[in-house]
């Protein structure tokens, strides 16, 4: 839902909302996926943000989001260079990517120790994005709801078990949305939430035997 | 949300309210913020966009590439025949807002950051001694933003989709309904302030010298809160533009998907594509080329 305040906002280190705003909102949720700065990012830049992305500081930004800054954080002019002081190895991509992809796309692996990522995102103006691949599954995220990214063997009753365990915990569920790259395969399972599930709700639902990985994306719109 | 700012302002008139007000309740009504949450957030907005003003007006900024910066300040000192009225100043201002985001500075992307200098421009520019109270200019916030709303649901507020039609174009019809809203214009003349000025930015072209956000992006700014101020007095005077207001949006979403790629942030058309602007470009993105 469109409020006034996301026309009238965000609050942002310029210059561009789409190519730098939206950029660091990607390089966030990226970092969420491995759960904290990566030793080590590979970012693939497509369509506009590879024409003019520099120019717009979308590497610094996106470097920036690696690293915790948030877009209105002024860090993020300077964040290759605390990038490097971090020990965090990012490499920069020109690249198109296949299929009918948004003009700003990015294509952001990383590596976390054990934990590898890869994300695919669009910043569709405005400040607005839309990560539409984690892992090569199909997903919709737009991060503007704390979101819970779930790996599960793809068997019948998860999705009861997972709303159960966040109900128990008080936790509205906003949106939900399972996909899968085959039947019976593993599934992807994204739920937007009204608010940030209790550690107590992700160990339940670790417990759950078909469930692999769970991973908490903090809201960042 | 509204999707057609003509029922908007029909439901503001039918309640006896002024946009802003209808823009606020309307949202609140959806239940996930109240109106004092709102009006917080857009407080909050008023008093960066002020602060990016006068970190603008100091003179003393350069944008990242060198390119642009000292300009407002030159503006706010002129002494050409509107010097001192509300259209110099806000002339200033926009220019100001607009060379701290190329600083990469902290802006309010309003509706985004390429377009970020023209509403506080416009709305700062009119109360430049200081006759509005905050409660007022968040309210004409409001109103702006609902107007921004209705944009981006219609056409677009992205200029890799739609050009700079929809940004400072867009930033210029936002403006002028909250310039209406500020001087306590009608319902109906905010609507046409909104129309009358996005006729003049129809077909805006986005087209940086090297996709950076510096050159036209912050004369653009300017220009656009001129757009603005010319669809604020012209609606106050009472003027009506024959197209209805929603119509007017919807071909600028429609002129920006038929616009060529190159005229929409890219950089391969317009101003970008000069000889100069490409020769700039390549001296000032040599020195940018990232790491990797």
């Amino acid at each position: 839902m469109v409020s006034l305040l996301d026309i009238i906002g965000p609050v942002m280190v310029g210059p561009s909302s789409s190519h730098t705003a939206g950029a660091c909102r990607l390089g966030l949720i990226a970092r969420a996926l491995v759960g904290g700065t990566p030793d080590r990012a590979k970012v693939e830049l497509h369509g506009s943000f590879a024409r003019t992305g520099v120019g717009h500081g979308t590497d610094r930004a996106i470097a920036g989001g690696l690293l915790g800054y948030a877009p209105d954080d002024e860090r993020l002019r300077e964040s290759l260079q605390a990038a490097e002081a971090e020990g965090m190895a990012i490499t920069f991509e020109n690249v198109k990517l296949r299929g009918d992809v948004h003009p700003n796309t990015a294509r952001i692996t990383v590596w976390r120790g054990e934990r590898q990522a890869v994300l695919t995102g669009s910043s569709l103006g405005a400040g607005r994005i839309l990560v539409t691949g984690i892992d090569g599954f199909p997903v919709e995220v737009t991060g503007a709801y704390t979101t819970l990214v779930l790996v599960a063997h793809d068997q019948p009753g998860i999705v009861a078990h997972v709303a159960t365990a966040l109900a128990a915990e008080g936790v509205n569920l906003a949106t939900m949305r399972v996909s899968r790259r085959q039947k019976g395969g593993d599934a992807i399972h994204v739920y937007e939430l009204d608010s940030p599930p209790e550690d107590a709700a992700v160990q339940r639902i670790l417990q759950l035997k078909a469930v692999r990985t769970a991973r908490v994306i903090e809201r960042v719109a | 949300m509204a999707e057609s700012l003509q029922e908007a302002v029909e439901a503001a008139v039918a309640a006896g309210q002024s946009l802003g007000e209808y823009a606020l309740e309307a949202e609140a009504a959806e239940g996930l913020r109240t109106v004092a949450e709102i009006e917080a957030g857009l407080q909050r907005a008023l008093d960066i966009m002020r602060n990016a003003v006068e970190r603008g007006l100091q003179g003393d900024i350069r944008s990242v590439s060198g390119l642009v910066g000292g300009d407002a300040i030159k503006v706010h000192h002129g002494t050409g025949p509107l010097a001192g009225t509300p259209f110099t100043e806000a002339l200033a201002a926009a220019l100001a807002v607009q060379e701290v985001n190329a600083a990469m500075g902290v802006i309010v992307a309003a509706p985004t950051a390429g377009g970020a200098g023209v509403l506080p421009g416009t709305l700062l520019g009119l109360a430049r001694r200081g006759e509005y109270t905050d409660a007022q200019l968040v309210r004409a916030l409001a109103t702006a933003g609902l107007v921004g709303g209705v944009v981006a649901v219609r056409a677009s507020l992205s200029g890799a989709e739609g050009g700079c039609q929809a940004e400072t174009g867009a930033a210029a019809a936002m403006a002028a309904a909250a310039g209406v809203e500020l001087l306590g214009g009608s319902p109906e003349q905010a609507m046409h302030a909104v129309a009358l000025t996005m006729q003049g930015t129809l077909g805006l072209v986005c087209d940086p010298l090297g996709g950076l956000v510096e050159v036209p992006c912050v004369y653009r700014n300017a220009t656009g809160a001129a757009m603005a101020l010319a669809g604020i007095e012209m609606a106050l005077a009472g003027v009506t533009f024959p197209i209805p207001v929603d119509e007017v949006i919807d071909t600028m979403g429609k002129i920006g998907r038929e616009m060529d790629v190159r005229y929409r942030e890219t950089a391969g058309g317009g101003l970008a594509a000069t000889p100069t602007g490409r020769r700039l470009a390549k001296e000032r993105l040599v020195q940018l080329k990232p790491r990797g």
